[in-house]
């Protein structure tokens, strides 16, 4: 972990002690010190230490669960640090509750709106604080009071609107406003492109710059690197609850940053013959998926697996990952395009046909998907082949058989501790994943669709999990490996593919790219672009 | 370490409800106490009332039947993750159907007229909860809402039914009586009550959801589809056809409680049939922890209180402390989820 890091300890060890050795953050407007967040199982926050300078706009990035979003939680006194302080304008501040963020003069837009949908946007600006007439709601100063803000920030919307009639732009609009409303001279915006298009992504980037020049202080999470590079003045790189960086956006690069917000070099290497690769088992032609909103996550994503290989695919979390293995495995509707399996068209059949045609899938939540945790181990194997033959004659469960299969798996694949009858919500988390990957390998599919096999798993598990992997792989099995963990594409696919909003970037070989090419597609640039400009 | 926490789970099916009936009893003593009664008499009393002679325990057995039936229907949509409110409803439809097939039966002799009502009675049962889990998956309607609203409906048609076409001479709101092959046969009589073989149906009830639960594809499917719905679709489990099947099941079982009314107890369709047993059946599914065993071993201690409450009444002390004591049982085994969640809460914080 250290190693990952190091190249930019330098940047990050200057800073911190400039800063600490004069003590006088007065130029700031929040600074966040060696702020400590542990979660059940995770330290979210490891000695966090964040700079917000008055009048900038400062990027918070990483990846998803590297901790931006816990931090910045407890700036806004959603939840409180282990340890740590918090300065605002140089002036250590206790923030226990968001009560004592909106006094500090801190607001926040969350990812998800929290705004009533039946209600008008004056009502939503207004809620909890309205101006009042004697008993009555004075509505129309209210409604002054908005059209001033909208007028001096450019944030144009209908105040009488109601908003679930406005588009999700405009509902945004709303959240700052709401902010502006209660004096805010502090925003914290949190992942707030995610749910917008491109021009209302672009009307954003005018709103904050007019915020900057009125003297409000931005803190962005993001995650996609283009936009740091478009709006903001420095930024503060996380991965895996640590800063791996500080810079000033005019004295650094996409590349940098990429390599900031990944980790540098593979340390994994999982030993590995050249894969043995056969025909074509499994294709994707032009697929389009739209995730839960409702908006396209998938945009004609076109790929082939061969039997015998693993095909990585590299990104950033939240870049239509999720909802193209969904689709693979039919746990989500294909809008548009072919999904094709043994030379058959399985777009829209379901989960059930396709395990049965020798599809397995290792789901990306293991406690959503992959596991019924008030199920002992014994049921949890046969999740998915529960009416096989093997397991059921008609109607019957073959109990003594269930029992027998599940044995040999536990004592196969080491699953500790090794007994069948624990609920698989006892299991620690490696272990669970064992009994996932147990489970859909003795199915013997032909292909396997695998996301996330070791998110959060020690040394120990992921070592073994790859070596599963690769050991299926060599008996040709072709298999699908989604993840967000670069080490763990380069060191287990043959071929690497990159996706960005819903789309291929390109597709490299783990020995002919480097780190620094795919942090590059995975910020948006397309391999064909890149190949140009070296050459 | 996890092999206890197995062992305290396993036990706490045991352990939580017998624990809940106790200090319930404890509680309703004081309450006794407190209104100047003497605990002690009032729970013989109670204990005479239920097992003390034949009569009592051939009452107990007739009251424990339907009330079996219900808290298995109510129970085995739990364990699909359905709250089936509409247990009344169904029992309403189920009885008045093998109402209607029972006497047309005179001709048939009663090797086919019993299973052929009994049939009737658990389809009619089964099809009225259907409709509330095809709302659900079709519609998205929370069964919860659709089966309350179907029970209202169910009432009406049989008030309707039995004041109208299907209606007993003489112009009463009740329905004819089935004929005699259709009536099951008693075991026992004493004096004015009998002991009809409905128990052992009620009994079989209990054992065939039990193996249907444990042993088979689809009590495997339900249960996951109940435990998680995701995990199950996954799996490739179909949600939507479990869900309308599990309701059908837990509607057939509350449709057999109903029939065992009509066939065992009243033998014909009465608008207080049903009274309020459906409801009771949450009660009792609750109290033995949607378990078909602990259902039946709770439906048991319900209708024996109740049976007992009588004497007790007559020993002077008011029957309705049995409401209370029922009361607290339920309110203790409810609150004690609350209790366990947040000791699980608690050691998940403190593991971190």
């Amino acid at each position: 972990m250290v190693g990952e890091i190091f190249p930019y300890l330098f940047v990050f060890e200057r800073m911190v002690f400039v800063e600490k050795g004069k003590k006088d953050y007065s130029d700031y407007a929040v600074v966040m010190e060696q702020i400590v967040k542990k979660f059940p199982g995770v330290l979210a926050n490891d000695h966090v230490d964040l700079f917000v300078k008055r009048g900038e706009i400062h990027a918070l990035v990483g990846e998803n669960g590297a901790g931006k979003t816990t931090l910045m939680s407890q700036l806004y006194g959603l939840i409180n640090p282990n340890s740590g302080k918090i300065y605002i304008n140089g002036v250590e501040t206790k923030i226990k509750n968001p009560n004592d963020a909106i006094t500090a003069k801190i607001g926040m837009v969350h990812q998800h709106f929290m705004l009533v949908d039946r209600l008008s946007v004056v009502e939503n600006v207004v809620l909890g604080m309205e101006p009042s007439r004697g008993p009555f709601f004075a509505i129309d100063k209210a409604r002054d009071q908005i059209k001033k803000l909208s007028k001096r920030f450019g944030l144009y919307v209908e105040p009488n609107a109601i908003i679930e009639d406005l588009p999700v732009g405009s509902q945004q609009r709303v959240e700052i406003i709401k902010v502006l409303y209660r004096g805010a001279e502090i925003l914290v915006l949190d992942e707030p492109t995610a749910v917008l298009t491109p021009q209302e992504t672009e009307e954003l980037f005018k709103i904050l710059r007019t915020l900057k020049s009125q003297g409000k202080t931005i803190i962005f999470i993001t995650h996609k690197l283009h936009e740091i590079m478009a709006v903001t003045d420095s930024v503060t790189v996380m991965r895996l609850g640590k800063v791996t960086g500080i810079v000033k956006t005019s004295e650094t690069n996409s590349r940098e940053l990429a390599r900031m917000m990944v980790g540098r070099d593979v340390l994994l290497r999982v030993e590995k013959d050249k894969a043995k690769v056969g025909t074509e088992i499994f294709k994707v032609e032009d697929l389009h998926v739209k995730e839960n909103r409702g908006i396209e996550a998938v945009k004609g994503v076109n790929l082939s697996v061969r039997r015998g290989e693993i095909v990585g695919v590299a990104g950033v979390a939240g870049n239509g990952q999720t909802e193209l293995v969904e689709a693979i495995t039919g746990l989500r509707k294909v809008e548009e395009g072919h999904v094709i399996f043994k030379k058959t068209n399985i777009t829209n059949i379901s989960p059930k046909r396709r395990r049965e045609m020798g599809m397995g899938h290792i789901p990306e939540d293991r406690l959503k998907h992959g596991l019924v945790t008030s199920f002992p181990l014994y049921y949890n194997f046969i999740l998915g082949r529960h009416d096989s033959p093997q397991f059921c004659d008609g109607s019957f469960l073959k109990m003594p058989e269930i029992k027998r299969s599940s044995e040999e798996l536990v004592k196969r694949f080491d699953v500790r501790p090794p007994s069948i009858d624990i609920l698989g919500a006892n299991l620690s988390g490696g272990n669970q994943q064992k009994v996932i990957i147990a489970r859909e390998f003795s199915f013997n599919p032909d292909f396997m669709a695998v996301a996330q096999p070791t998110r959060g798993l020690d040394i120990g598990a992921i070592e073994f999990i790859h070596k599963t992997i690769i050991s299926m792989r060599d008996k040709g099995v072709g298999i699908l490996l989604v993840s967000m963990e670069l080490e763990e594409i380069f060191s287990l696919s043959d071929r690497i593919l990159v996706m960005y909003e819903g789309q291929i970037m390109g597709e490299v070989t783990p020995d002919a790219t480097s780190t620094e090419e795919i942090g590059l597609m995975m910020a948006g640039h397309r391999l064909e672009d890149l190949r140009a400009q070296e050459a | 370490m996890v092999s206890r926490l197995k062992k305290f789970y396993m036990n706490d099916k045991i352990i939580v409800p017998v624990i809940a009936v106790v200090v319930s009893l404890f509680i309703a003593a004081i309450v006794m106490l407190l209104i100047g009664k003497n605990p002690f008499i009032a729970y013989g009393a109670l204990i005479y009332g239920a097992f003390g002679t034949e009569g009592a325990l051939i009452n107990n057995i007739m009251k424990a039947t339907p009330l079996i039936l219900t808290g298995l229907a109510v129970g085995f949509g739990f364990r699909a993750g359905l709250f089936n409110i509409g247990a009344n409803g169904q029992l309403i439809i189920g009885a008045l159907l093998a109402t209607y097939v029972g006497a047309h039966m005179s001709t048939f002799p009663f090797y086919l007229s019993i299973p052929l009502t009994l049939a009737v009675g658990m389809v009619g049962g089964a099809l009225w909860a259907a409709i509330a889990g095809w709302l659900k998956v079709a519609r998205g309607a929370h069964e919860v809402i659709t089966t309350i609203m179907l029970n209202y409906v169910a009432v009406f048609i049989a008030n309707f039914v039995v004041n109208g076409p299907f209606q007993a001479p003489g112009g009463v709101p009740k329905s004819p009586e089935i004929a005699y092959s259709a009536r099951f046969p008693d075991l026992l009589t004493t004096g004015a009550t009998w002991l009809s073989a409905g128990i052992f149906v009620a009994l079989a009830a209990v054992a065939v959801v039990y193996v249907i639960i444990e042993k088979t594809k689809t009590g495997y499917e339900v249960k996951a589809v109940g435990l998680n719905p995701y995990a199950a679709e996954y799996g490739g489990i179909s949600i939507s056809k479990n869900t309308i099947l599990a309701m059908a099941i837990s509607g057939a079982l509350a449709g057999l409680a109903g029939t065992m009314q009509v066939m065992g107890v009243y033998y014909r369709y009465l608008g207080s049939l049903g009274g309020g047993m459906g409801f009771d059946g949450i009660t009792i599914a609750l109290i033995g922890q949607n378990d078909p065993i602990g259902i039946a071993f709770a439906a048991f201690l319900i209708s024996s209180i109740r049976t007992g409450s009588n004497q007790m009444q007559i020993a002077g002390v008011s029957k309705n402390i049995v409401i209370i004591i029922q009361g607290i049982i339920i309110f203790l085994v409810a609150a004690n989820r609350l209790v366990k969640s947040l000791m699980f809460w608690k050691k998940g914080a403190e593991e971190a």
